[in-house]
């Protein structure tokens, strides 16, 4: 119990740093599935963006170059999946898994032809990287009892893409639930004809919103490669995209609960590097294969509405099709 | 405008165009590296092709493919899709584990090779029905519920193979090796010419599998009911067939046959169970299914181009050491891109192109 103690600053700081990508990304998916473009390719634009941004960054030894290459390549990602279930009305989980195959192959195949370091990237210098910020009175307050551990241990101390993913939750919940955009997007996940008929374009709006997905999945990735590691290697996402896929759904497509959703996922990823033996009582050591494996079991007993009930958008990976 | 087009575009120009665009892309990620992608066509060909050992490699990787193949494509024809091959694969792995090391050092082979085939598509199955049920009685989406159980399968099995099934005091995640009844012969103990390649009788089976799979969809009562569900589910439930049998009927013999997979790899080649062997043949099921057009002669050619595929990257590695093997992943992702989301891109224009050019068969309406 003691030795709980002492480690639950340090989890809480890791699960933190672990639910970073999972939030931008979870964040990324709301956007394209609350406009009806179901996506399983977060994972590929993820990884495609963490290769740009750590070659980028190592190449101008510049950390904000290596974020701008790695949301160009998101983005380019995400207007091939736009291209394919938009325009040519393709299915849409069927490219998902297309960009996911490019993305894993193209990064390894790109890193080895320029780097030859068998897929990965150099090393990054400090600059190529974002580095830890000290938030003010950080020092001062640590000796604060509970605030200052808390203050000093837990919030400060983060790169700045931490807290920009964190600021991006009541700005998604904003552009999402409290602007024109933002409802003719939830709109035309629900009903396209509706907004087809009022006069809006139904492709230029899902164009839009694959777009912002491309944007934040760049972050994702860029954070991944430049900001918690220095540097890319091969498939570093394992599987990231679609935890964040899962707490999408967790969250029932809501931008605050997407938050907690991220921030639960990240403890239980937490907890095995903090605590490789825990045992319950009753039961004995608990395997870290479990806390793996529960995002995926209790997306899966949710989704069966055993626990209340997730509900898709309604239009989600359909096509649309004008009528005549 | 007429959307007919003759079935031989349809069935075989589309997917040509649709697959040489896939390639001419492939090419130009080749240029853009810096190296030659004609000199790199023919070092693959002739890795693949050009001599027995390389042939023997391609029918092995062939036979995975026949198998995850066959699964998209029966779940196709019910208008299903399992992503989940990956994940049955996997599980499907401990059912041919655990006849093998049961009966593997008291039986011969031709004895065991059944019972395995029992136990892949048992487990295999098993691990597509709850999706099946949850889809069918929950209304959960399918290709999310299968997408998790591949994750919980991987964790599952790292769990069994270091908990369980690990030979005490080895560091390798994989049970013991399997007695040579637990084994399948190879094709190079018949054909020597095929040096060391692990492609082994498996590959029979897999053929087998394709017959049964064109029975089972064209010819019997519950093959037409799929396809009718397929076609329209509000059409099948008007005619009295019950949505949740096919679902459940459907996925149960599609995870069985992505199961079937872990035959070639767990009981031929590794002659063990090894953690991740199953290393994403799954997921290239759903290429090979959108290429062959779910049909089973159209995944056996898919399932042979994407063998040649695989085993002409690895040799083209070796020849062109700035190509890596990742060259092969690259190339499906472009496949599954322009054989299945990018489909329908060529139609619009073949469609023009052949109402100019037969005014006669297309009568005013």
């Amino acid at each position: 119990m003691e030795d709980f103690l002492i480690k639950l600053p340090l989890l809480l700081d890791s699960m933190i740093r672990l639910s970073v990508p999972l939030l931008f990304a979870a964040l990324a998916g709301l956007f394209s599935e609350r406009s009806g473009i179901f996506d399983i390719s977060l994972e590929g634009k993820m990884l495609g963006a963490a290769f740009a941004a750590a070659a980028a960054a190592a190449v101008m030894d510049s950390a904000l170059a290596g974020l701008l290459a790695g949301i160009l390549v998101s983005v380019a990602l995400a207007l091939v999946h736009g291209f394919a279930s938009i325009t040519q009305r393709g299915n849409q989980i069927v490219s998902g898994v297309a960009i996911n195959f490019v993305a894993l192959g193209l990064t390894v195949l790109l890193g080895q032809a320029w780097f030859s370091q068998g897929g990965r990237t150099p090393q990054l210098s400090p600059d190529g990287r974002f580095g830890e910020l000290t938030l003010p009175f950080a020092d001062q307050l640590a000796d604060v009892p509970f605030l200052g551990p808390l203050y000093e241990g837990i919030i400060s101390g983060h790169n700045i893409l931490v807290y920009a993913a964190f600021l991006m939750v009541p700005l998604s919940w904003w552009v999402l639930f409290r602007t024109r955009f933002g409802l003719r997007l939830r709109a035309v996940g629900e009903n396209p004809a509706a907004v087809d008929t009022a006069g809006v374009s139904v492709i230029w709006l899902r164009y839009r919103a694959v777009i912002v997905c491309g944007l934040l999945c760049g972050f994702a990735g860029a954070y991944l490669s430049i900001a918690q590691a220095s540097g890319f290697t091969k498939d570093m996402t394992a599987g990231r995209g679609f935890i964040a896929l899962a707490a999408l759904i967790f969250a029932k497509w809501k931008p605050v609960p997407v938050m907690m959703a991220c921030l639960l996922f990240g403890l239980l990823q937490a907890i095995p590097i903090q605590y490789p033996q825990i045992s319950l009582p009753g039961i004995g050591i608990v395997p870290g294969q479990v806390m793996q494996a529960l995002p995926y079991v209790l997306t899966v007993v949710l989704l069966a509405g055993f626990i209340g009930k997730a509900i898709p958008p309604k239009a989600g990976g359909v096509p649309y099709v004008k009528e005549r | 405008m007429k959307n007919e087009l003759p079935r031989w575009v349809d069935m075989g120009l589309i997917p040509l165009l649709n697959v040489t665009a896939a390639f001419l892309v492939s090419g130009l990620v080749v240029l853009f590296i810096g190296e030659n992608p004609i000199l790199a066509i023919q070092e693959m060909i002739f890795g693949a092709l050009g001599y027995g050992e390389g042939f023997g490699f391609t029918l092995y990787y062939t036979t995975n493919f026949i198998f995850t193949g066959l699964a998209v494509a029966v779940a196709f024809h019910a208008g299903l899709f399992n992503i989940g091959g990956e994940g049955q694969a996997y599980i499907a792995g401990l059912g041919v584990a655990l006849v093998c090391l049961s009966l593997g050092a008291t039986f011969p082979w031709w004895l065991t090779f059944p019972v395995a085939i029992v136990g892949a598509g048992v487990f295999g199955a098993a691990w597509a029905l709850i999706p099946a049920w949850l889809q069918a009685k929950r209304g959960s989406h399918i290709v999310i519920t299968t997408i998790m159980f591949n994750f919980i399968a991987a964790s599952l099995m790292v769990y069994l193979l270091v908990n369980v099934l690990k030979v005490p005091g080895s560091m390798e995640p994989a049970t013991a090796r399997f007695a040579a009844g637990g084994t399948l012969p190879y094709l190079r103990d018949m054909i020597p010419a095929f040096g060391f390649s692990p492609a082994n009788v498996s590959i029979f089976w897999a053929l087998a599998c394709c017959v049964f799979v064109y029975i089972l969809i064209w010819r019997t009562r519950l093959g037409y009911e799929m396809r009718t569900f397929g076609f329209s589910q509000s059409a099948a439930v008007y005619a009295g067939i019950s949505p949740t049998k096919i679902i459940v009927v459907t996925m149960m013999i599609s995870g069985a046959l992505a199961g079937m997979m872990a035959l070639n790899e767990v009981m031929g080649q590794a002659q063990k169970l090894q953690d991740n062997f199953v290393a994403g043949y799954g997921f290239v099921g759903i290429a090979v299914a959108l290429m062959g057009r779910s049909h089973p002669v159209g995944i056996v050619l898919a399932a042979l181009l994407f063998g040649i595929l695989y085993q002409g990257g690895a040799e083209l590695a070796f020849a062109m050491p700035a190509i890596s093997r990742d060259m092969i992943v690259v190339i499906q992702g472009l496949v599954i891109l322009f054989a299945g989301a990018l489909e329908h891109m060529f139609r619009p224009s073949l469609i023009k192109l052949f109402s100019r050019r037969e005014p006669a068969l297309a009568p005013a309406e």
